[in-house]
């Protein structure tokens, strides 16, 4: 069955237009994406303090350590990184596409910190429920937040491209001194800080699952990807073409809230992310969505398994947190992208 | 000079507010206090002094900053100048070790950064702002990812520290009104002191300033080198507020926005003290308020952010309305 499936697969990799003088450059440039990735996962795994490598591996019988912290620890942080890095992108893209706006993104926009709002709400009233109830929650709060955002930015007369992320930023920062009142007054905050500054080295196996939902999301952002980039022309240009406009918004606006949340449930927020990948790769191949999910999704995962290796190298044994080495890259190559000479914001 | 004097909308507005400052700092003296006034007096004196000293430079400053950019929504803190002064804070002890700062006298380091601190701005204030025509958006939007930047940077290198130099830094990050820094009171004092000389000195060219840069140079103003001085005078005046008690983004914005709207003309001579009485009652009278009736201190930092962020949006909206 399984060798079955396997050929299978090779077939239909086969036989993709690898000879194709424009989708065939692409195709080899993103296995060469995907390989890149590869490699770097497989480096993820071998970082850290307890000493895995091959040869401990090996030489050591299964129930050893070596073997468990490779199984309990650095695989699923591993598989948490390429998840929450390719879902966050991929919601960033959805994102940009809805709004078109190229500087939008969940912390752009005010999602992530009604997710944040939402999480504390559910922490407060209902502590004994699932973490998957209090993520559902999350998520219909980053729902309300996100379209609270579009309801402001109908005020916007004049579409102003720059206009939109600072209303966003500003939104989300109102939503976060709600929450941070709230966390202050009972005694949540140490709780919201973890939240609010993502990291990986909690992850574990048992503590990660909840990620496969980002998963499921970049999928079906491929499956709708040429709705999303007809919704990307406007909402006239999207009935014209016999679209149910709002119906896209809703899908799209669906999945950027599930992703955002369960990011933020599982590992806390990232900032940026979703910015800056899809803005590279559009710099890179264009705005055609069918073909950017793919590139978004890799180079996402790519972007944020090198710097949580960063993150655990400088500081040996100590780690940076992710949000931090993220922040910090991710706000200097906004500001690239501000103040380049001529932004082709849509 | 008294008898021209006029009750008109201005000056009642500025009366009103004094006296509300007064109220304010009165009820912070003595709301509440038991015990010996030996101890009191000079206690709650100290932190009043330091209350004062925050409310007035982020007024001035703000206000200041405002006439120059030739705009209501541009602020220091909103372009980023005070997660700057905790950047620079934090490159001091990265890149000369903690020893430094036990060895460095406070004063001498405050010094440092102070003076870091105009070089650095002064650069950032010339890039956004003489580098050509930008949009007022793009303005806004850059120095406010370039506050992040900082803020992130800042925490990079802290987490790089060992935890010693980390505990020290750490108080740094969050603003609290309730723990002022009071070792810098003697100091800030006399820099507060000295810039109000410099900008009292230079009173008549704001009002011209504000027409914008043209008519400013074609009613004879050294513009240059005015707007120099004023920038270094309001990278002085953040440094001080926010090594007393922290970066805050948005109390400036919400001071000179009301001051500007009570007052109703745009002449500094009112609008200044106005800012500056309005912030005195935010910081004294909300402390006083937070700290003896409601009972929870570091809540008026969040509502300052939660108020701030509102007006802020607002402002803008209403900005691209037009």
């Amino acid at each position: 069955m399984a060798r079955r499936f396997i050929r299978r697969a090779l077939f239909c990799i086969r036989r993709l237009p690898w000879r194709h003088p424009v989708t065939g450059r692409h195709l080899r440039l993103l296995a060469f994406a995907i390989v890149v990735t590869f490699v770097l996962a497989v480096v993820s795994l071998f970082v850290g303090v307890s000493d895995v490598s091959l040869q401990t591996l090996f030489s050591t019988s299964p129930e050893d350590r070596p073997m468990q912290v490779l199984l309990i620890s650095r695989i699923p942080r591993t598989l948490a990184i390429l998840l929450a890095g390719s879902s966050l992108a991929i919601a960033g893209l959805v994102m940009q596409m809805i709004v078109r706006n190229r500087f939008v993104e969940p912390s752009t926009a005010g999602t992530t910190e009604s997710a944040s709002l939402g999480f504390l709400v559910v922490t407060l009233f209902a502590p004994g429920w699932p973490l998957i109830g209090k993520m559902m929650v999350a998520a219909g709060f980053a729902l309300a937040g996100t379209a609270l955002f579009l309801r402001i930015l109908r005020f916007v007369p004049l579409r102003d491209v720059l206009l939109v992320p600072l209303v966003g930023i500003m939104l989300g920062g109102v939503i976060g001194a709600v929450t941070t009142f709230f966390a202050y007054r009972y005694n949540l905050m140490p709780s919201l800080l973890a939240w609010n500054m993502g990291d990986f080295s909690g992850v574990l196996r048992g503590r990660y699952e909840l990620l496969w939902f980002g998963l499921a999301g970049t999928i079906l952002a491929y499956i709708a990807a040429d709705r999303f980039t007809v919704a990307g022309m406007g909402q006239d240009f999207t009935t014209n073409l016999g679209l149910n406009y709002k119906r896209v918004m809703t899908l799209g606006l669906i999945i950027v809230s599930i992703v955002s949340a369960v990011v933020l449930v599982s590992v806390g927020s990232i900032p940026f992310l979703g910015l800056i990948v899809p803005n590279v790769v559009s710099l890179m191949i264009g705005d055609n969505m069918r073909r950017t999910v793919p590139w978004v999704a890799v180079m996402g995962a790519a972007f944020v398994l090198a710097c949580d290796i960063v993150g655990r190298l400088v500081r040996f044994p100590y780690e940076i947190p992710i949000s931090v080495v993220v922040g910090v890259i991710g706000s200097a190559m906004f500001l690239y992208l501000l103040l380049r000479k001529r932004h082709n914001a849509a | 000079m008294l008898r021209n004097f006029q009750w008109s909308r201005p000056t009642i507005a500025i009366a009103i507010l004094a006296a509300l400052a007064l109220i304010s700092i009165v009820c912070f003296m003595t709301l509440g206090a038991r015990g010996s006034w030996s101890f009191i007096i000079p206690f709650r004196g100290r932190r009043l002094m330091g209350l004062l000293l925050v409310a007035y430079s982020i007024a001035v400053s703000t206000v200041l900053f405002q006439t120059v950019t030739n705009n209501r929504i541009l602020t220091p803190s909103i372009m980023g100048f005070d997660a700057l002064y905790v950047l620079v804070q934090t490159s001091i002890v990265f890149f000369f070790g903690p020893l430094m700062l036990v060895m460095l006298n406070a004063h001498l380091q405050f010094a440092i950064e102070v003076v870091l601190m105009i070089g650095f701005s002064w650069l950032l204030f010339q890039w956004l702002f003489l580098g050509g025509n930008r949009s007022l958006h793009l303005l806004v939007l850059v120095g406010i990812v370039f506050g992040i930047f900082f803020r992130s940077l800042s925490s990079f290198m802290q987490r790089l520290l060992d935890p010693n130099a980390f505990q020290v830094l750490q108080d740094s990050f969050f603003a609290s009104f309730s723990t002022i820094d009071t070792t810098l009171l003697g100091v800030s004092t006399g820099i507060v002191g000295v810039v109000t000389l410099v900008l009292w000195r230079m009173g008549h060219t704001f009002d011209v300033l504000s027409l914008g840069r043209d008519n400013a140079i074609n009613l004879g103003i050294d513009y240059k080198r005015t707007v120099v001085i004023i920038l270094v005078m309001v990278s002085i005046l953040v440094s001080v507020s926010t090594a007393l008690v922290g970066p805050i983004t948005f109390f400036g914005l919400l001071v000179a926005s009301l001051a500007h709207g009570l007052v109703g003309t745009s002449k500094h001579k009112y609008v200044l003290p106005a800012a500056a009485l309005l912030g005195v009652i935010a910081l004294v009278g909300g402390q006083t308020l937070f700290e003896r009736v409601f009972e929870f201190d570091t809540a008026l930092s969040i509502i300052v952010e939660f108020l701030g962020g509102l007006v802020f949006i607002i402002l803008i909206l209403r900005g691209a309305a037009r």
